[in-house]
């Protein structure tokens, strides 16, 4: 590991990966919770996974990743109470600060954008590293925010912590699952899950007609990144497959009309699919929805239609650019 | 082609509704024991999988800023705001932050939104609000569609905004794989095709969000 500068992931990761210690260990201290072990292991090992991740054998990762999945996997994690305010107090402490709440809330986005654009100027290198500039910069807006909050609120070190954990035991093991599927994407990638759909797709090619090729490639598109639960998935195994051979080589098509709209054709399919975790099943569960496809539910009618739209776009337009 | 099962574990296991986290493990460890891997292997694989892809979980670390903002009272400090504003009703308010979501993504702006930044403590108190000042009290029913719906407005302003902007992940990978290919293209002839779809999203789902409010008049207003 290198030293401290430039600020990249693995500052970061022992951020997240103490804050995740100290939700496990308040999970353990808390008996209203009937399944607080599990949740202390849970949170526990994901801590580890981001403290240590980085210098164990990737063996020790895999079984920490099948521990937590054993924990989990069966009857799911437990809800803490951790104190909160109650409704009236919420109420009256609004109406006393006012305005001043959303400070610190808009500290996060306006930290992030102005450290993204600050920490790629040249006098600023070496302080952080430019490629997770963003992540970086979003991180330092979580810190600015409870500078600004925390003499304001009067509040002890501990409540945010445990308000954190209020709403960590909300989300559950939802809050892991974009990357476990980020990673089963890694492993069906090491094993040719990609180019086997690529040649399945182009045994059914349809032959002839422009409106065909195009209509496979942006529906291919969707229904490939439903399946992934990522259009950057999708892109080249579909692109290979049918947008490059026939809409670009066969039918004389515009390659940048292609790539453009045959992403955002991928992009109507992670609307549409639980395998999109991160935008459509974690904001379900932060919500507090009941049903855990309810966010899929209200983006499907404008997914489809935007699909048809994507299809006649690209049909009117690829071949006359 | 017996790499492909692994697909088969997810879609039957998601349609089960047995646990995700157990699907994607078991999924993954067949589909590696499948393309060749050993059972040493298999984990090695996954775990390498799962510890490079850390960055995707570390935006969970704005959870006690936001929590400590919602015990001092920012939702009901949202929903005082918008409640005092007449002329928001749902759909209009979904719309304007639709809009406002769109167009900061389309110039590269995209963590000026989120699910746990700004629907979450801003966006679905106000849309209650709204929903409760033309109508009263909300039946839980109808407060979890309009939940729903501002999470989809994230989302979808998101997704057709962003690509708009030259040096967004996606762009990038458009133009990278067709240089592969042997096909130079700029990331500005890309970005430009991808206004006319920004439009249709906007089209599409700004009417769908004047149906939402019509459909919101007659169940509550008949409700009450």
């Amino acid at each position: 590991m290198s030293g401290l500068l430039p600020i990249g992931l693995e500052v970061l990761y022992v951020i997240a990966g103490a804050f995740f210690a100290a939700i496990s260990i308040l999970s353990a201290r808390d008996a209203s919770n009937p399944k607080r072990w599990k949740n202390t292991a849970f949170w526990g090992l994901f801590a580890a996974s981001f403290l240590f991740g980085s210098h164990l054998p990737d063996l020790i990762n895999g079984l920490v990743v099948i521990a937590m999945v054993l924990v989990a996997g069966f009857g799911g994690l437990g809800q803490g109470a951790p104190a909160t305010s109650s409704p009236e107090e919420r109420r009256e402490s609004a109406a006393r600060l006012g305005n001043k709440l959303f400070l610190p809330a808009l500290a996060i986005p306006a930290t992030a954008l102005a450290g993204t654009f600050a920490f790629k100027r040249p006098e600023l290198a070496g302080i952080v590293d430019p490629k997770q500039a963003t992540l970086v910069s979003l991180i330092l807006g979580v810190f600015v925010a409870l500078a600004i909050a925390m003499p304001m609120l009067r509040a002890r070190l501990v409540t945010p912590l445990q308000e954190g954990r209020r709403l960590l035991d909300t989300v559950g093991w939802a809050a892991v699952l974009p990357q476990m599927l980020a990673a089963l994407g890694a492993v069906f990638a090491a094993a040719g899950v990609g180019t086997a759909i690529g040649h399945l797709a182009s045994t059914w090619l349809p032959d002839g007609s422009q409106l065909a090729a195009v209509c496979a490639y942006t529906f291919g598109m969707a229904i490939f990144t439903m399946i992934m639960g990522n259009a950057f998935a999708a892109f080249p195994v579909m692109t290979a497959g049918i947008g490059l051979p026939l809409i670009v080589l066969q039918f004389g098509g515009d390659p940048a009309i292609m790539g453009a709209i045959g992403m955002l054709s991928g992009f109507c399919g992670t609307l549409m699919t639980p395998m999109a975790a991160n935008f459509n099943i974690v904001p379900a569960a932060l919500l507090e929805l009941k049903d855990r496809n309810g966010v899929i539910k209200a983006q499907v009618p404008t997914a489809l239609l935007l699909l048809l739209a994507n299809t006649a776009l690209m049909y009117v337009l690829v071949f006359r650019f | 082609m017996l790499s492909l099962i692994g697909i088969v574990i997810v879609v039957v296991g998601f349609m089960a509704r047995l646990n995700p986290l157990l699907v994607v493990t078991v999924a993954a460890l067949v589909t590696g024991v499948a393309g060749g891997l050993g059972p040493v292997e298999v984990v090695e694989t996954f775990g390498k999988a799962f510890k490079e892809n850390r960055y995707v979980s570390v935006v969970w670390v704005v959870l006690p800023v936001i929590g400590l903002l919602e015990r001092a009272g920012l939702q009901e400090r949202a929903k005082t705001l918008i409640g005092a504003i007449q002329a928001a009703t749902v759909g209009r308010l979904l719309l304007l932050y639709f809009i406002l979501r769109q167009a900061t993504s389309a110039l590269g702006l995209t963590s000026l939104g989120g699910h746990a930044q700004m629907v979450r403590p801003l966006i679905a108190p106000m849309a209650e609000a709204a929903a409760e000042t033309h109508y009263g009290a909300v039946p839980d029913e109808t407060r979890q569609t309009i939940r729903a719906h501002t999470a989809a407005a994230d989302n979808i302003a998101l997704f057709f905004g962003e690509d708009i902007f030259i040096a967004i992940a996606s762009i990038l990978l458009i133009k990278g794989f067709l240089e592969q290919n042997g096909i130079i293209v700029e990331p500005l002839q890309l970005s430009i095709w991808a206004i006319p779809t920004a439009f249709c999203a906007l089209a599409i789902h700004g009417t769908r969000l004047m149906l939402l409010d019509r459909q919101l008049a007659k169940t509550l207003a008949a409700g009450r």
